[in-house]
């Protein structure tokens, strides 16, 4: 960990007993100018830029509806699929969502149960990014169905077929995983809204805006029972969230691991997985953030300590991916199993060998400039650095699912996959999704908890890191309906 | 299928009624009908062939009868009250559309209908004039599938592809559904007289100017008729053209034997069989029955170490090549030599051996030939169409000196019934037709002139210099486009005949099914306008012919007699008996020094010569000489050994690609002679250098939707030189063109010259085989290594334990089915895939989508070569589903549409499926399918006749695969209840198993050790595929065993096949 940071500025309080940390906001703040900075986004005028953006992510949002009406009226034929390869770029983009998904909830739950302040800059939007992920990759499932409009036969439902569906399917289990998540994910991420959709609300000029975040508020007055009610349902979800973390990847990684392709079957998978999901998450946050942080001025909430700490994260899981790749190979080596000693030459040496040594070079080399401060600390080379990550898992997957299932166990059976138009379309489109939503999303909603950075400012008494939690938020003055100055009373 | 539930006797559908329109008597048809009855009968007039012509004839000027009155009897006055009628039908006329019919009961029940189960008719299907007795499978009143007839001397029940495709053929939407005069719809009537007034006008001349050119005719009654045609009209011809015929066997037998006699092989006597340069097993008239009799010879197991012995020695890989014990690639004019020096060292040809350069061919043939005079009178030595008559001539030389003739090798008299040197017919009649001395040509049975005569003879050019010209096929074709007239054939589903087998046993025709779209036979055509009986229908006419043949001498009468022919499908002893004749020893020293002289050529110039090679012709193995393109089955049939669909391809050695600079998938430009002919390279191993291969059949102008596929052959192919064109040029283009192969998609390097391919053998083609042979695919041994060690194979299968699963086994009280695949006896044919595609309602998917690999055919036949690109052995994988105990499948569909029976069926069901596509991916044998668009055609209303009615046509979005035929398993359950007996051991077969000129598959009960498939799985050459994947597949295979001469060197070893390591590593 570094000690001192040089690019932080001076100011901060008189020397401290244990090694100086960077602060999480940038001094000079207080809980009002917190308010005020990360409201005004939301309350003031539509930047110009935004509806560039917004619109050119709507368009690519037209294009995923345009080619899912095609894929409904024509089948799944019109992608690059085909007899050896039943899987392309669906289930390839299906698990790539689905990984960075679980930064958000990642960063929620698990730090917060660890106490990591630094978290509360990044969590809103990293949560909501994850909520839009999911989206993304929740769709897949039911669009790479040759009967699409049958999806719901994956649930448990009574029904006059007496048919439940086969518990021993992984896609089955993906079907719970995956919904849990997302269930708990958007419950996590809304009650964590509730307190900011009140400053909001109270904020509003517009008489529309003022109802609709009423209505989220939910009738939010900041009392000492709602704070109460408030923080032991968030530390609940979080506590609930928690092991979905682990779970959810670790079960689509059983879609492979329970099959017995070369290349699938492997016992590694489940933490490599989940790793891998980590990794290709906090990339996908720090894409994100660092435009965003300088779109809207956030330097000061989302601070080089934020954008190190992601770097160090998104450090350590890389190299947990990178083992998961040597001991893949190391097995295949030491198993003696013909099948899967071929699957690892086929990899590199076969027709996706450049795929293969991409992804080595984006997910295994590229990342390892992370050792160095001068990246950790530099937004241009961290984004550079993310964008390669994301890239990389994206080939992850694309290895995994491709090139294990184009040559397998009967040669006579060998084939390619290239994914078509209409693969590239849907993928594409599913950014403009995501993107759309993540416009709308800071568009219309505190992209950093307002409510939880006041708790940090130095301003607020808090000087160190501790709980946010045992220090209630300062008040404000005119506003009405504040956090109370006394946590601890009772209405 | 077994016989008690199989034919049932009696005709099919006689054609009865009137045929010359009566108008008075349709008035009183018309106005006997009272009531509601009327519409429904008024619909049924108007689907008599008699009622729809006149409601063709929109345009008074067409009308004949205003001008023709005393043909047709119909009267002015008659003829506008049927346009009247015609007014008030007007919604009728279409001839596609199908009408709409009330459903009503059966007032009268016709005999042996009961709906829901199938009646079989044997009847007899013909290729290239040759029949092939089947039995046709009809589901209330259509025919849905074609079997073998079991007492049919041609194939016992068995079946090529080309009878099993024959179904779709006659209910293609493409074929020609009206009779056209000038491309207009016209009427028989209208075609009658404007021929028979020609006629009339050449009948005082005796009939000169009247040409009829047809393919090769075996029909007795067809045959009758032209004869009797000849007399009347002497100054007529009859020419003949079959393209892909029998001209080189032909002119070979008149020169060996003088007389064209037809070579008949009886492969059950033969201990050692030598192909030269020829697919005797898979290719020609006799086939299926060759491969019977061949594999009854092969079919080694512990208790059966007796095997007979095959070298092939060929410059075109061939089916039979792929069975053989020692397979010798030559070029061409080496063929030639080779059969030159065996037959030198056999004796039959005077000489001592030295025209062999090559010292492996050296061996070779002194090996063969001590091989032959040990086992004389026991062997075969065969040569094909292909190979040149003097090939041919020396052959039956080899065989006469050997003693063979009249103990394994038969010479008949002609099955034929007028065999005339086709290709002089065809210059003959194109001389006559320049000279202006043909006044009326009719083309009858669906002969093409245009697209397969020879190419220097133009007859396109000549044939415009005809002024009357008709033509009569199923299909409208680049022939009909030049002709006057165009009458749509009747299919031989529809119609009577008759035709002679490969043997010459005579086969009655019946029709299944009313003519679809009015077609009309040869017969009925020769009838109406030579012998004045427009109105004689074909049944009559075969009746006629037979009336007095049949009841010589049997003491029956002719109805009995007839009733019994058309039950077993066979007339009796019409077997053509062997001729004793002699080879010509003038001919065979002709043909040697022919041959020496031809080698001299060759060898002066240096061989292989720069860019030069020798081009082969074949028929294509599908579609033949394009007579059968427009059949989509068998155009997306997976050609043996190369697997291309949808084209042919110009196949070429590896060598000789690297030789000439061209890269697999390259566009290239063959030229022989002056004529060129673009077409697209195929290397192909076991080619040998020096020979280039092109099949006909391909490169169609106008057949539909087989139009412009692939390259045409024909352009090249001239009237000297039908099958060899030695001197060919061959120039690399550097296009890429793009081939459908439905294994190794897309494989080879592609699109790069010298791509050195052979040389580094880096190519997909080596590695696909190398890892085939490391995963112990297809486990070969020697019959020698057998005897000594009969546990050979089951010590290098990698059976797990028993109980290694984390679920219980399946317990099976009743049945448990299975299937059993004999690796040794499997040619490669592919039957099995189309009878598959038949019986089951698999839909074909396009060259686009085999191109991506979608292809849906439920079984499949493999194919992997091990050892030198050069020569590799090659062996044949027929691959349908596993039926695995533990199936991987099973526990991967979420909503368990593919679930295990309680008779070990891997079942899979349609309706249930979403299409996640899991189970085929977790698949490890890759047999599942899966419908990625709407591949079934459930649009085209023809075609709904042709789906098997007990097996449900899919839908897209979901999975399938081979169920072992559950419909018929379900049938033969249902049978034996009703019956109170078990099933019969053995009774119940698959598609597949049914098609197998080979037996090479068996299914059955593996519960029950009476069955053959109990037997074969006891066996110790018996093992499964991926044992250690513990899948525990149902269907496993017979290793493949050879029986290699020992005085040669073990091909096994030189294909690098490892024997003793076995495991994983």
């Amino acid at each position: 960990m570094a000690t001192i940071d040089d690019g932080m500025r001076e100011g901060v309080a008189a020397p401290l007993p244990k090694p100086y940390k960077p602060p999480v906001v940038a001094p000079g703040h207080t809980p009002g100018t917190v308010t005020d900075k990360i409201s005004s986004v939301v309350l003031r005028r539509t930047p110009k830029w935004w509806y560039v953006g917004f619109g050119l992510s709507f368009m690519l949002l037209m294009l995923f509806l345009f080619s899912v009406t095609y894929l409904f009226a024509k089948g799944v034929g019109i992608w690059g699929i085909n007899q050896p390869v039943g899987w392309g770029f669906d289930i390839i983009n299906f698990v790539w969502w689905i990984g960075i998904g679980h930064a958000g909830t990642l960063i929620s739950a698990i730090l917060l149960l660890l106490r990591q302040e630094w978290r509360t800059s990044i969590n809103r939007f990293a949560e909501a990014m994850t909520l839009f992920a999911v989206a993304c990759a929740g769709m897949y499932p039911v669009l790479h169905l040759g009967r699409p409009w049958l999806a719901y036969w994956l649930f448990p439902y009574p029904n006059t077929m007496g048919m439940w569906p086969q518990f021993r399917s992984p896609l089955i289990w993906d079907v719970f995983a995956v919904s849990t998540y997302a269930t708990v994910s958007a419950l996590f991420w809304y009650v964590g809204l509730i307190p900011d959709l009140a400053t909001l609300r109270d904020r509003a000029r517009n008489r529309v805006m003022k109802v609709v975040y009423g209505f989220g508020a939910m009738g939010w007055r900041g009392s000492a029972a709602h704070w109460h009610n408030y923080e032991t349902a968030y530390l609940l979800l979080a506590g609930l969230a928690t092991p979905l973390v682990i779970s959810v990847h670790t079960v689509v990684s059983f879609d492979f691991a329970v099959g017995q392709v070369p290349g699938w079957h492997a016992t590694i998978f489940p933490p490599y997985f989940v790793a891998g999901a980590i990794y290709a998450g906090f990339a996908m946050v720090l894409t994100l953030a660092i435009p965003l942080r300088a779109a809207f001025n956030l330097e000061d909430f989302i601070t080089t300590r934020h954008l190190q700490n992601m770097a160090k994260v998104m450090l350590a899981t890389g190299l947990i991916v990178v083992y998961g790749y040597m001991a893949e190979i190391f097995f295949g080596w030491y198993s003696g199993n013909l099948y899967e000693r071929f699957m690892l030459m086929n990899r590199a040496t076969g027709p996706y060998q450049w795929h293969w040594f991409a992804l080595l070079l984006c997910n295994a080399v590229v990342p390892q400039l992370l050792w160095f401060r001068r990246f950790r600390t530099s937004p241009f080379w961290l984004f550079l650095i993310s964008m390669v990550v994301s890239v990389g898992m994206w080939l992850e997957r694309f290895i995994i699912i491709v090139t294990s299932l184009h040559r397998d166990f009967l040669p006579s059976s060998w084939g390619l996959y290239k994914g078509t138009f209409w693969d590239w379309s849907t993928f594409i489109g599913t950014m403009g999704l995501f993107l759309s939503l993540i416009f709308l999303f800071i568009r219309f909603l505190p992209m950093i908890s307002i409510f939880e950075m006041r708790t940090i400012v130095p301003a607020a008494g808090n000087t160190s890191e501790g709980s946010e939690y045992t220090t209630a938020p300062e008040q404000e003055p005119g506003i009405p309906t504040n956090p109370p100055t006394n946590p601890g009373a009772v209405p | 299928m077994n016989d008690s539930k199989g034919k049932c006797g009696a005709e099919a559908s006689p054609q009865a009624g009137p045929v010359q329109l009566d108008l008075a008597e349709l008035r009183e048809t018309l106005r006997q009908k009272r009531g509601p009855e009327v519409w429904r009968s008024l619909e049924e007039l108007a689907e008599t062939p008699e009622f729809e012509e006149l409601l063709h004839r929109e345009f008074p000027r067409q009308a004949s009868e205003l001008t023709l009155a005393g043909v047709d009897g119909v009267s002015r006055r008659g003829f506008l009250q049927l346009a009247g009628a015609s007014l008030a039908l007007a919604g009728l006329t279409g001839c596609t559309k199908q009408p709409r019919e009330a459903i009503v009961p059966y007032v009268k029940q016709p005999e042996y209908i009961i709906p829901g189960r199938p009646l079989f008719f044997a009847t007899a299907l013909t290729h290239m004039g040759y029949a092939q007795g089947v039995l046709a499978e009809s589901h209330m009143g259509r025919p849905t599938k074609i079997e073998g007839n079991p007492e049919h001397p041609a194939n016992l029940g068995a079946t090529d592809v080309f009878a099993q495709a024959a179904v779709l053929t006659l209910y293609d939407p493409e074929r020609s559904q009206s009779l056209l005069h000038n491309g207009r719809i016209a009427t028989w009537g209208a075609f009658v007289a404007d021929l028979g007034n020609r006629l009339r006008a050449l009948q005082g001349l005796g009939g000169e100017g009247v040409r009829i050119l047809t393919g090769n005719v075996t029909s007795p009654t067809f045959a009758a008729q032209m004869r009797d045609l000849l007399t009347r009209f002497p100054g007529a011809r009859w020419h003949q053209w079959e393209s892909a015929g029998n001209h080189h066997g032909r002119a070979a037998a008149q020169s060996a034997f003088g007389q064209p006699l037809e070579t008949r092989y009886d492969f059950n006597a033969a201990r050692v069989v030598v192909a030269i340069d020829s697919d005797v097993l898979t290719m020609g008239p006799g086939n299926v029955r060759y491969q019977r009799d061949f594999a009854r010879n092969r079919r080694v197991r512990k208790d059966n170490l007796q095997m007979s012995r095959l070298y092939a020695v060929e410059s075109v890989p061939t089916n039979t090549g792929t069975l053989a014990d020692h397979r010798l690639p030559l070029p061409p004019a080496e063929v030639e030599a080779f059969t030159l020096a065996l037959a030198q060292a056999v004796g039959a040809v005077p000489g001592g051996g030295d025209v062999l350069t090559d010292a492996r061919a050296r061996t070779f043939v002194q090996a063969i030939a001590q091989d032959l005079r040990a086992n004389a009178g026991a062997s075969i030595v065969a040569a094909d169409e292909y190979a040149s008559p003097a090939v041919q001539v020396l052959v039956h030389a080899i065989n006469q000196a050997l003693g063979n003739s009249g103990r394994t090798v038969f010479h008949t008299a002609p099955v034929e019934a007028q065999p005339m040197d086709q290709v002089a017919s065809m210059r003959q009649l194109v001389a006559d037709m320049n000279a202006g001395r043909v006044e009326l040509l009719l083309m009858l049975g669906g002969v093409n002139p245009v697209y397969t005569a020879p190419a220097d003879l133009n007859f396109a050019q000549a044939l415009q210099k005809v002024p009357l010209r008709a033509h009569h096929g199923l299909f409208e074709d680049e022939t009909s486009e030049y002709c006057h007239w165009h009458v749509p054939a009747a299919h031989e589903l529809e119609s009577w005949g008759d035709a002679r087998s490969f043997d010459g046993t005579v086969s009655v025709i019946q029709p299944l099914i009313q003519p679809l779209y009015n077609g009309k036979t040869g017969h009925e055509i020769v009838a109406a306008l030579f012998a004045s009986r427009a109105d004689a229908n074909s049944y009559e006419l075969v009746r006629e012919h037979w009336q007095t043949l049949l009841v010589a001498g049997s003491g029956s009468t002719f109805e009995e007699a007839w009733r019994k022919v058309l039950h077993d499908g066979v007339v009796p002893a019409t077997q053509l008996p062997p001729t004793g004749a002699s080879v010509n020893g003038g001919a065979v020293q002709q043909a040697a020094s022919q041959i020496t002289a031809s080698l001299q050529q060759a060898r002066s110039q240096g061989n292989p010569q720069g860019n030069k090679i020798t081009l082969r012709l074949r028929p294509d193995p599908t579609v033949w000489d394009g007579s059968l393109a427009q059949n989509v089955w068998l155009q997306e049939l997976p050609k043996p050994l190369t697997k291309l669909t949808w084209d042919n391809a110009l196949m070429i050695g590896p060598a000789a690609a690297e030789r000439l600079g061209i890269a697999h998938e390259e566009t290239v430009e063959v030229s022989w002679n002056g004529r060129k002919v673009q077409a697209a390279a195929w290397v192909q191993p076991g080619m040998a250098e020096g020979a280039a291969a092109l099949s006909l059949g391909y490169g169609r102008r106008r057949a539909g939707r087989a139009t412009g596929l692939g390259f045409n052959a024909y352009e090249l192919r001239t009237s000297q030189a039908l099958w060899n064109l030695a001197g060919a040029e061959i120039r690399g283009l550097g296009g890429r063109f793009d081939f459908a192969s439905t294994q190794n998609h897309h494989v080879l390097p592609q699109g790069k010259r010298h791509s050195g391919m052979a040389a580094d053998g880096k190519g997909e083609i080596p590695l696909a085989g190398s890892e085939a042979e490391r995963r112990h695919l297809v486990m070969t041994r020697t019959v020698e290594e057998f005897r000594r060690d009969p546990e050979t194979i089951k010590k290098s299968r990698e059976e797990p334990e028993p109980d290694e699963s984390l679920y219980p086994r399946w317990k099976y009280n009743g049945h448990a089915w299975g299937m059993a695949i004999d690796l040794n006896v499997c040619t490669g044919c592919s039957s099995c895939v189309i009878a598959c595609q038949s019986e089951n309602n698999i839909p074909v998917v396009g060259k686009e989508q085999v191109r991506r690999g979608r292809e849906m055919h439920w079984i499949r036949v493999d194919r992997y070569y091990a050892g030198d690109m050069d020569d590799p052995r090659i062996h044949n994988q027929p691959i349908p589903c596993m039926h695995c105990e533990q199936a991987p499948c099973e526990v991967v569909c979420p909503v368990a549409a593919t679930a295990h029976s309680d008779e070990g069926l891997n079942d899979m069901v349609y309706n249930r499926c979403v299409g996640t596509r899991y189970c085929s991916n977790n698949c490890p044998y890759k047999v599942r399918r899966f419908n990625f668009f709407r591949y079934s055609d459930k649009d085209t209303p023809v075609l709904a006749m042709l789906q098997n009615p007990d097996v449900t046509v899919r839908m897209r979005g979901v999975m399938e695969k081979c169920t072992y035929c559950v419909q018929r398993i379900e049938q033969a359950k249902i049978e034996s209840k009703v019956d109170g007996k078990p099933i019969p051991p053995n009774s119940l077969q698959s598609a597949c198993q049914q098609a197998c000129p080979t037996q090479a598959i068996v299914f059955g009960d593996i519960n029950d050790p009476e069955w053959e498939v109990t037997k074969w799985k006891s066996d110790p050459l018996n093992y499964g595929l991926l044992e250690m994947l513990n899948t525990r597949p149902r269907t496993t295979y017979l290793a493949k065993i050879t029986n290699p001469n020992p005085a040669l060197p073990d091909p096994n070893a030189a294909a690098g096949e490892e024997r003793t390591q076995h495991g994983h590593d």
